[in-house]
Formats: structure tokens, sequence, C-alpha cells
């Protein structure tokens, strides 16, 4: 993880702060107007395209999404459907580009509400997504999922290096 | 890079605005020791090196753990390194999503120029 950082440029777009012992609030701005980039979170064609980034290594077998107040949504990962990991939930509410609320139920109660809002300035849109957790050990733990994954990854490449570098050295 | 909560850096910053205790930070960073050694070299009372201490601890700049009637103390920095470390994994997870969405957008805004201009025609 520490070569990582390093290698990272020092990129302020997307800013994260823990708002509270309950809050997480990731913000940054997309270049584009709040009318399509609203379509990008709420049409499952387009949302596959970006929530799993490629460099993440992970498969999105299937994503459904029905963006009504009381709509549904389900995204299936793995290639093996017997090894899936599914995440789900509801939308609470939904305002067309600019509002977005839904639940996320895979991890029973513990689970956060998310709240996307989308503002529109000079052709450009300010996402701020907003995740209230039932408490403050539900948001300690909360793993970033496929990016955890991804950290074990580079630590296992990091060792195949350090593996192949030895074997061949100079003898 | 990171932003911590705003809470937790006024009471660091408030923390080290006393030469005390950027003193006693000096001194728990050669080496641990107890209260009553920290106010033998600061000359002061035990009650008073206490409320140092204390408000280093509120701030997470220092931990203390008592061992019978001795209070050790030691840099805690250890506490704000890991909730960077935790805020650094869940911006390197939406700093790679919102790079993909920013394509697709990208994507759309072309094809919509594009159907813009055979509604033209």
């Amino acid at each position: 993880m520490a070569a990582r950082k390093e290698d990272e440029p020092m990129n302020k777009r997307t800013t994260v702060e823990r708002k509270s012992d309950r809050e997480l609030v990731v913000t940054r701005t997309v270049n584009g107007p709040a009318r399509i980039v609203f379509e990008a979170w709420t049409r499952p064609e387009l949302f596959k395209q970006w929530w799993v980034p490629k460099s993440m290594g992970m498969f999105l077998r299937s994503c459904e999404m029905d963006a009504r107040v009381g709509g549904r949504y389900r995204l299936e990962f793995g290639h093996d459907p017997s090894q899936s990991m599914a995440f789900f939930g509801t939308y609470i509410e939904v305002t067309p580009h600019s509002r977005l609320v839904w639940t996320n139920e895979e991890g029973g109660d513990s689970g956060p509400v998310t709240t996307v809002t989308f503002e529109e300035k000079g052709g450009k849109t300010l996402l701020v997504l907003h995740e209230l957790y039932p408490s403050k050990e539900a948001l300690d733990a909360a793993g970033t999922g496929a990016a955890d994954a991804m950290g074990e990854t580079f630590e296992q490449l990091d060792e195949l290096l350090v593996t192949l570098g030895a074997s061949v050295g100079p003898p | 890079m990171v932003q911590y909560t705003s809470a937790r850096l006024d009471a660091s910053f408030s923390a080290l605005g006393d030469a005390t205790r950027r003193g006693v930070l000096e001194q728990l960073g050669r080496a641990e020791a107890s209260i009553t050694d920290l106010a033998e070299k600061f000359h002061m009372t035990l009650t008073g090196m206490k409320k140092h201490v204390g408000v280093l601890e509120l701030a997470g700049l220092v931990t203390t753990e008592k061992v019978g009637r001795v209070r050790t103390c030691r840099l805690g920095l250890h506490g704000l390194a890991e909730e960077a470390e935790w805020l650094e994994r869940h911006r390197y997870l939406w700093e790679a999503r919102f790079d993909e969405l920013d394509k697709v957008v990208e994507e759309l805004k072309r094809k919509e120029k594009v159907d813009g201009r055979k509604k033209r025609r």
C-alpha cells in the first residue's frame, strides 16, 4: 500500500471527509451537465461502465436498477455465480438531475443510507455523496470492498516481483 | 490529500499552541516518560502536567497507560495514521470510480453532439 501512495499523483479532485462518527462525505466535480451525469448514475448500462473501475480487476456480472422511488437495485460481482457477492437496496428518493437517495441492505441493519446530490454550475456538475451509517462502529468497519481486494493484489504483485528479482539477480 | 475531521484538527492545533505541550511532545519523541518524569523536567506540579497531557491525549497526539501507580505517556500519532490510511483507502476507490465516470460522461456528451448535428441536417 505504501508504494501505491508514492506513485499516486497528488490529485485533489476527489475529496473524502469523515464528517462525523457516522457520516462519510465524498465530493467531485464532473465535466458535464447534471442531466448527463444523473443519467450515468441511473441507467444500468452506463452505471456499470464506471462503478467498478477496470483497475480493480473485479467482474460485475449483473447490474439491475429501477431508479424510481421504491424501486430496487442489485449488483452482482464475480465470474462464478456460486461465489458471487451481491449489493442491493431500495431507492428512497429520485429527483431527476438533482438528488438520489438509496439504502444499502446487503449488510443487514449496519448498511448506510446513501444520498447523492448533483449541482450544475457552468456546464459542470458538483457531485456530493453522503453516506449516513447507523453507528460509528458500522462506519469504522466499512470496507472499500473491491479496493481492499486490490490492495491485496498489489501486495501479491510486490511479493512476486521480489521473488523474481531474487531469482534473476547476479549469482 | 487527506482531510481530517475539522474537530480533530482543531484539537490538534490548540494542543500544539502551547510551548510546554510542544516540549512534552518533543520529549516523548525521544522516549516514553511518566507524568512524574515530565513534571520534574518541566518544573511543574503533577496536577499541571496531568492537565497538559490530558489535552494532548484528547487531541490524539499522546497515549497514556497506567501500570500500578505510574502513568506512562508516549506519542500517540498511531491513531492519526490509522485514520489517514482509512480515509485514503476510501478516497482511492472514489477517485478511481469518478475517473471512469468522467469517461462515460465525455462519451455521452460526444454522442449528444453527433446526434444534434444529425437532427439539424
